[in-house]
């Protein structure tokens, strides 16, 4: 899955604060760092002078002894103003990041399974609600206000150009707040080892203007296109008939499974298996015949159809716009 | 330690003792880590696991071996009954429409191949045909998770907790119980 994921590219006011104090961080280190290694070469080289003259290689000389007692405190007296610096800054972008305004805020329930996410739109909202997977569109400029839930152990949302981390942890409720002020993809990654599939455990957010979010969300809320052609429609019925339809739903047929990922716009999605496989009719074919032979450990079992069957049913998940 | 050694030990091992010790610790360590040893799961590895097998020859025979005594195997099978509403009919194993499971009374008998058929093809009188919706190994995952239900199958690796409000005694809790052959139920209804 592709999509900015760093850091150091912030994309809105919440990952800008904490690239800030990365920053700082950073730097203040950075600098401490060389001159304590700077004070520690020239004591050596002064212990190595000391021993060369046969003195003791701690002796100070006595006429020195009063500077370098105020150099020492000196030092001491910065690190305390640094490290208070440090702290001051770490607070300041904590401030930050809980000031974000909420009003009119996008709401989104996302509940991570292994190894996946759910990501409910509008979950107040009966009549406008709607589930997708793995891929979360945004408004740019808009708050997002997201309820974090876990289905089985504990997971870790993290869209590094967004926000921080945050922890999805079963049979508790966490939220997080951002804002993305400019379009793009930003990749994410579950960020807390949750077994054996973590690595692929991948989503996208894409930001986009306000009119081609409600574009979407005008799409996302539809049922499913019905099948236009006889293998299409031979698709839908083997999805309605064979083991796909235990855990999957498709809005406006028989697939009603609430187990893993909603296919009722699987095409509008750009990737299978949470950013496997390229969302292609040669993908959806080779994940839904053997998905372990590319996530081994994921929870979708294999499904043994003749090869004329796994076309059908892919040229009909192809269709789903 | 080595000086509290056992006379006749020290006596042996005599100008020796030292190494003896130290050979005794080493062997005692070796023989701990030989008893270790790290499940194999049973991961989809090939599409041959997902084809739907008779279900009495060797292979199966190994397989159930395998699942009964494998956590991930029976975790994945509690996971399927969650899952699949088998909760639905057959409760928490305490039964309901569907019999209960959790003693070792059942109505085709708790030998793994009749639980295989009995989900795979269905039972008359409600039990549905889940042989089309499920693979093959998720079957088998089920039916040693059914199995460890009523403690009839080996209890060292059974679940013992629940992801929610625990309604029954864990599986890993249960007192062992003989498999017995089919036994009708007695009142024809609650099959």
């Amino acid at each position: 899955m592709n999509g900015i994921h760093d850091v150091r590219l912030p994309a809105g006011p919440q990952a800008a604060a904490l690239a800030e104090l990365w920053t700082i961080m950073l730097w203040v280190c950075a600098i401490v760092f060389v001159l304590a290694m700077a004070a520690l070469a020239m004591s050596m080289r002064q212990s190595a002078r000391n021993r060369h003259e046969g003195s003791s290689p701690v002796a100070i000389d006595a006429s020195r002894e009063s500077a370098l007692r105020r150099w020492i405190g000196g030092g001491v007296a910065a690190s305390a103003v640094l490290l208070f610096g440090l702290l001051f800054a770490s607070f300041r972008a904590d401030r930050a990041l809980a000031g974000l305004p909420l009003e009119g805020a996008v709401h989104i329930d996302l509940t991570a399974h292994q190894f996946w996410w759910e990501a409910r739109y509008e979950p107040h909202e009966p009549t406008l609600t709607f589930a997708t997977a793995n891929e979360l569109h945004v408004p740019v400029g808009q708050p997002v206000l997201m309820r974090l839930r876990s289905d089985d152990v504990i997971h870790s949302f993290w869209v590094p150009s967004l926000a921080g981390k945050k922890d999805l942890i079963p049979g508790r409720e966490t939220t997080l707040a951002y804002r993305a002020d400019r379009a793009g993809v930003y990749r994410g990654q579950c960020a807390e080892f949750c077994g054996y599939q973590h690595a692929h455990m991948a989503l996208v957010v894409i930001a986009e203007p306000p009119d081609e979010y409600a574009r979407w969300l005008e799409t996302q809320r539809r049922p499913a296109v019905a099948p236009s052609s006889a293998d299409e429609r031979r698709g839908r019925d083997l999805v309605e008939q064979t083991s796909c339809a235990m855990c999957h739903a498709i809005n406006g047929t028989l697939a009603r499974g609430q187990r893993a990922p909603d296919l009722t716009h699987l095409a509008t999605r750009r990737s299978l298996g949470a950013g496997v496989l390229p969302n292609t009719f040669a993908g959806r074919i080779d994940w839904i015949n053997d998905p372990h032979r590319f996530k081994p450990g994921v929870n979708m079992p294999p499904l043994t159809a003749a090869p004329a069957d796994l076309a059908a049913i892919s040229a009909y998940l192809g269709a789903l716009r | 330690m080595c000086s509290r050694f056992p006379e006749h030990v020290a006596q042996i091992a005599g100008p020796y003792r030292r190494h003896a010790c130290q050979a005794l610790v080493a062997a005692v360590v070796g023989a701990i880590l030989a008893g270790c040893e790290r499940e194999t799961r049973g991961f989809e590895h090939s599409l041959d696991a997902a084809r739907i097998a008779p279900a009495d020859d060797a292979s199966t025979n190994a397989r159930v071996a395998h699942d009964e005594r494998n956590a991930y195997a029976l975790a994945a099978g509690k996971r399927l009954w969650t899952w699949y509403n088998c909760a639905g009919c057959h409760a928490h194993g305490g039964g309901a429409s569907g019999p209960a499971l959790t003693n070792n009374v059942w109505v085709y008998g708790s030998d793994p191949a009749a639980l295989y058929r009995s989900i795979a093809d269905g039972r008359p009188n409600g039990m549905p045909a889940f042989g089309t919706r499920l693979s093959n190994d998720q079957i088998w995952q089920l039916s040693a998770y059914v199995r460890s239900l009523a403690a009839i199958a080996p209890q060292d690796a059974a679940p013992n907790r629940d992801d929610a409000f625990l309604t029954r005694t864990p599986e890993s809790f249960m007192d062992p119980q003989p498999a017995l052959g089919p036994v009708p139920s007695s009142s024809g209804s609650s099959r």
